[in-house]
């Protein structure tokens, strides 16, 4: 029998989505699989085919993007209910992703500055826009802009992560041929992914070098052999879990942590923190700020697309 | 592709050819794909399906249904071919990180080139395969050459879109030319400049805004000679410039306008046939740009020597001209950013096609089906058929409800889908 599945973005790019039609061929392979109940993007279901599901009708949910509205979140419970299986698409349903950098401001700073401060707009009247809103023809109602941006497990249980900014899409395939297969792991895993370091798997040579300085790439044209942290850039790939098949690096960019932390792993600054440790050349306490003080943002650095996952969670109100 | 402008901007430095040239492949690959998906998976089941067929066919696997495997198979094949070129060049196809401050992290090899000599030659083929299509299936048949020539899905507005020096079409340099509605040129402006020219409007019950030319002031949901509104999209691009920079795109340039009855052409739903046109530029522009041999050379990047401070970016995103500004810290921070999207700019287009199209369509008496709504939305998917890619996070389904009321204001019937 058919599989039947809703696929639903909350906060995201829709890059998870293409990444999706990214399986290419294997597409036809998934529609024979599966039969797709909701999917905004490619097809033309709306909400109210999902409502009239009874609970638990769906094999699995597949949710990409994070929790920023009040719409994210009802969808996300709605899919919950109607849904055996719930499974996180993506670093920002994941862990919230490049939204989640939002958690540095406060949902008033940020209206704010789009609709009234940003530069091009003109709003003498200081106009926010709003939740309800009442014209001849009747109310208008829009999502509540939430001040904190979660990760889909902070409101609905989910059982798997299939991490990436966006999934490769071959590790898509094979998380959801994991269904269809029968053969899903323990709830809580991640899947689509490895279980070890990206490191371990980097085609870049390790030297056991220590460093005095940390650099941004803009700043130096970095050999394309080596391993970037020993050449004082911060790349991510110690702490971040393998399964990218190394990506960015291969095109000279140092990993910035889009799969995740490894198991047991909650938070990926912390993580990062310790293998930064190992590589720095002074040994004394004040010599080592020192040269810590040259990664600059290390907080959005470390928690580029982890931010509502991490340990901190957003700014301090 | 913006933002790397932009940050070249921030930093006050130009790539080395070579890399501005990867950037441009990359992106006329991204093109193709961004294009191909909306063609073929989001707007061509309204045409090839049909506008009123049932909602769970109306989409790519009933299309596939109606014109064969084959075709379907080909047409994925073709979008996995942009996709790829795309992961030669940067490593990945969405999110290229490559992209850096003053150039890219990395240069072309031979052997690559190699492998993507034969792809942008295919690609050429299946741009003019999706002509020949759309002369087939659309232009061929009488009921849709009514929809798209009609009442109900046309707007008068200005128009805009990034032209080369010789006022032709590009998508990654030049600059933004604006026409009035009887496509006189209104002004061209350069990247920093861009806040004269455009301003954006807040209404109460959206997240999104309207931006509109700033010189004639906001005045409204308004079309006709004189509003203040333009589009910015693949029709608006070609009503916004005096051609396309390449041969085969130029002829169907022509042909459209022609068949359209002149230029610029008002008729919203030849932004399909628009966006055709602009794969087969795509494709015609990547095989000059992979036999053009200062591709391969191994200079990609430029080190800055400035302290970054601020720096605009705009290029033409597949539904409309995309501006990026960023100020930053001296350390290259940004600590402001002001952006304005592709689709952000057609917000009150979009709104005002949605009105027509429902006032054409849904007539005093007359049942209001499943159909005939779809026919609204279709005046909206014209220009995105994600509107969460212009909001950014906000809504991605479209909650389309329509009340229908008699004259003295009672609701007699509501429709939601």
């Amino acid at each position: 029998m058919k599989l039947k599945v809703g696929i639903y973005w909350g906060a995201a790019c829709g890059g998870c989505d293409v990444a999706i039609l990214d399986t290419h061929e294997k597409l036809l392979d998934i529609a024979a699989k599966m039969d797709i109940y909701l999917w905004p993007i490619a097809l033309d279901f709306k909400y109210d085919d999902v409502k009239k599901m009874e609970d638990g009708y769906l094999d699995a949910a597949i949710y990409s993007g994070a929790i920023r509205n009040s719409e994210n979140e009802e969808i996300a419970i709605l899919l919950r209910k109607k849904s055996k299986v719930m499974i996180a698409l993506g670093a920002c349903a994941h862990l919230g992703g490049i939204p989640g950098l939002a958690n540095f401001y406060t949902r008033d700073e940020m209206l704010k500055r789009i609709y009234i401060d940003s530069e091009s707009t003109i709003n003498e009247e200081g106009v926010i826009p709003l939740e309800s809103w009442n014209v001849k023809e009747g109310e208008l109602d829009l999502p509540r802009f939430y001040n904190t941006v979660k990760t889909l497990d902070q409101v609905v249980d989910v059982e798997y992560y299939i991490p990436g900014c966006p999934p490769v899409p071959l590790q898509i395939y094979s998380a959801l041929s994991l269904i269809w297969d029968d053969m899903l792991p323990p709830v809580g895993s991640v899947i689509g992914a490895g279980d070890k370091a990206l490191c371990e798997s980097c085609p870049r040579v390790k030297e056991e070098k220590t460093i005095s300085e940390f650099k941004r790439i803009q700043q130096v044209l970095p050999d394309p052999e080596k391993c970037f942290l020993e050449q004082g850039l911060v790349c991510l790939g110690a702490a971040t879990r393998s399964g990218c098949g190394a990506r960015c690096i291969k095109s000279g960019v140092p990993c910035r942590g889009c799969y995740g932390p490894l198991d047991d792993v909650p938070d990926l600054g912390i993580k990062m923190l310790s293998a930064i440790a190992s590589v720095l050349e002074p040994k004394e306490e004040k010599e080592i700020d020192d040269v810590l003080d040259t990664i600059v943002d290390p907080l959005r650095t470390f928690h580029r697309f982890s931010m509502p996952a991490s340990i901190l969670r957003r700014k301090k109100e | 592709m913006a933002s790397g402008k932009a940050v070249d901007a921030v930093y006050n430095i130009k790539p080395p050819p070579a890399a501005t040239k990867l950037r441009e492949l990359y992106y006329q690959a991204h093109f193709i794909h961004s294009h191909a998906a909306h063609f073929y998976a989001l707007a061509a089941p309204d045409f090839v399906v049909g506008p009123d067929a049932p909602a769970a066919e109306r989409n790519i696997l009933g299309l596939i249904g109606k014109v064969g495997l084959e075709v379907g198979k080909e047409v994925i094949r073709q979008r996995a071919i942009s996709q790829d070129i795309q992961i030669i060049i940067g490593g990945r196809a969405t999110h290229p990180v490559w992209n850096l401050p003053g150039g890219v992290a990395k240069a072309l090899t031979k052997e690559e080139r190699e492998k993507v000599r034969p792809m942008v030659v295919e690609q050429l083929g299946f741009a003019e395969f999706g002509l020949k299509l759309f002369a087939d299936v659309v232009m061929g048949n009488k009921a849709y050459v009514d929809l798209i020539i009609g009442d109900g899905y046309e707007l008068v507005t200005n128009y805009m879109g990034l032209v080369d020096d010789q006022n032709k079409v590009n998508f990654f340099d030049g600059k933004v030319r604006v026409v009035d509605t009887e496509g006189n040129e209104l002004f061209k402006y350069t990247e920093p400049e861009y806040m004269e020219y455009i301003a954006e409007h807040v209404e109460p019950y959206t997240y999104l805004k309207f931006p509109y030319l700033k010189k004639m002031g906001w005045d409204g949901f308004k079309e006709g000679k004189g509003t203040s509104i333009y589009q910015a999209a693949p029709l608006a691009r070609l009503n916004a410039a005096e051609g396309m920079a390449t041969p085969k795109a130029q002829a169907e340039f022509e042909k459209m306008y022609e068949t359209l009855g002149g230029k610029p052409s008002h008729k919203l739903l030849a932004a399909h046939w628009a966006r055709l046109i602009e794969i087969v530029y795509s494709a015609e522009r990547m095989i000059e740009l992979v036999e053009d041999d200062e591709i391969l050379d191994p200079n990609v990047r430029v080190m800055p020597s400035t302290t970054p401070s601020e720096g605009v970016g705009i290029i033409e995103a597949p539904r409309g001209t995309l501006t990026h500004h960023y100020w930053t810290d001296e350390n290259g921070i940004v600590t402001k950013a002001n952006l304005i999207v592709g689709t952000t700019n057609n917000n009150a287009p979009i709104s005002m096609a949605v009105k027509k199209a429902a006032q054409t369509f849904i007539k005093k008496g007359g049942e209001v089906t499943d159909g005939l709504l779809n026919m609204v939305e279709m005046a909206f998917r014209l220009f995105d058929p994600c509107f969460s890619c212009a909001t950014h996070s906000l809504p991605g389904q479209m909650p389309l409800t329509v009340e229908i009321k008699n004259k003295d204001g009672e609701t007699i019937e509501t429709v939601s889908r």
